[in-house]
């Protein structure tokens, strides 16, 4: 390779190598707010501000949904697998919210450690199948347990 | 010489008559395969157990969002040879690629928004995922933007491939936000180390439409190419026999 060519692959690489760096290091330094949610650990640990909008993103534990007889309030719990997190609502869920799928929920976290949402959003999984094949998967939930969220 | 072929391969008129022959077969295979990918996603595929039918939204949107990204590779790495081996050739493939990289983009964008309301339950949100893919389309618009405001060409190529090399920090980014951060949009769904989390029934169709998302991004470039290369050197001998031979065929055949 000519020498004057070899220079200039070392400087677009030293151009395209330092500008990946400062970029590093400045989404390293915002990690925190490079997060679309906190998951509900981070509640636990007392990580979230209270009064602040803030939001929240779990597996629906299962079960854990109560529907008021007389209004659209709603409650349910949010879990990463470690920690659990009460939600209030008092809106129209999303069609795709269940028992067992994650959600991203957008309020306020109140004084007594639940979140009263006035959002929440249903978080698709990866997972592409066919009715029958998740039938036959025995309607395995997506995120039992909160482990991937 | 070991570096003559990649010297011969910067030459417009070798490109421009090379690709002559290969233009009507590309444009056949992403006719042939866009064509089945979308019958077969479209019509034959089975409904997802969730969503549906609005998961067909893949078949456009996985095939467009690939392409953004890899085309955002093809515009830095054309920029890159050019500055490095001053290649004429090499620049007009990168200024080429960048509206096509810009449609792809919002292409990705769009169908994701569309797909997100019945999905999520919103438009638009600003999570890492969908945030960096937007700096994507404003990369790209960028690139398209530097290149009017020279009045040389020379000037703005290099600007232009200086802006697309810095930018390439995004792609990484864009294509692991989804594991390095929580966000709404889901981690991928084809994975090439692992089994894809999708069922095979879904997704042969949206294999053929990738492949046949890509032969319509090389016949793209091409075309754009060809074109820029007839626009830059109309001043050869060439391309001035070239366009004396077009004429001639057009009026025998009027």
């Amino acid at each position: 390779m000519h020498p004057v060519r070899k220079q200039r692959l070392i400087l677009v690489l030293v151009l395209v190598g330092l500008s990946s760096a400062a970029v590093a290091l400045v989404t390293y330094a915002m990690r925190n707010n490079m997060n679309y949610f906190y998951a509900p650990s981070a509640f636990a640990a007392g990580e979230v501000p209270f009064e602040k909008r803030i939001r929240a993103g779990g597996c629906v534990v299962p079960g854990s949904v109560v529907r008021a007889g007389d209004s659209l309030d709603v409650r349910f719990a949010l879990t990463d697998g470690k920690a659990e997190l009460e939600v209030v609502f008092d809106k129209i869920l999303p069609d795709l919210f269940a028992e067992g799928e994650a959600a991203v929920v957008t309020g306020r976290l109140l004084q007594d450690g639940r979140v009263r949402a006035d959002q929440v959003l249903a978080k698709h999984d990866e997972n592409y199948t066919p009715p029958e094949v998740a039938e036959s998967m025995a309607a395995e939930a997506s995120c039992a347990g909160g482990a991937k969220i | 010489m070991a570096w003559q072929w990649f010297h011969r391969l910067g030459s417009p008129r070798w490109f421009y008559q090379k690709t002559s022959a290969w233009m009507p077969w590309l444009a056949l295979a992403s006719v042939l395969l866009i064509g089945a990918g979308s019958v077969w996603g479209l019509g034959f595929a089975p409904e997802d157990a969730k969503q549906g039918n609005s998961y067909r939204i893949i078949y456009i949107h996985v095939p467009a969002a690939f392409l953004a990204l890899a085309g955002y590779y093809i515009m830095a790495i054309s920029g890159a040879i050019g500055l490095i081996w001053k290649m004429k050739l090499s620049f007009v493939v990168m200024r080429a690629a960048a509206p096509i990289g810009a449609v792809l983009t919002f292409i990705a964008l769009f169908t994701g928004a569309v797909w997100g309301k019945p999905t999520w339950g919103t438009y638009w949100v600003w999570d890492a995922r969908i945030t960096s893919m937007l700096i994507l389309l404003f990369l790209y618009i960028g690139v398209i933007a530097l290149a009017r405001a020279f009045s040389r060409e020379q000037v703005a190529d290099k600007a232009c491939a200086l802006l697309a090399l810095v930018g390439t920090v995004n792609i990484p980014i864009i294509y692991k936000s989804v594991d390095w951060w929580f966000t709404l949009h889901q981690p991928a769904t084809i994975k090439f180390t692992e089994k894809s989390s999708i069922d095979p029934s879904m997704f042969y169709p949206l294999l053929t439409m990738i492949i046949g998302f890509y032969c319509l991004y090389a016949w793209t470039l091409m075309a754009h190419t060809r074109e820029k290369i007839l626009q830059r050197e109309w001043r050869t001998s060439w391309v001035q026999q070239l366009m004396r031979g077009k004429s001639m065929t057009e009026s025998k055949a009027g």
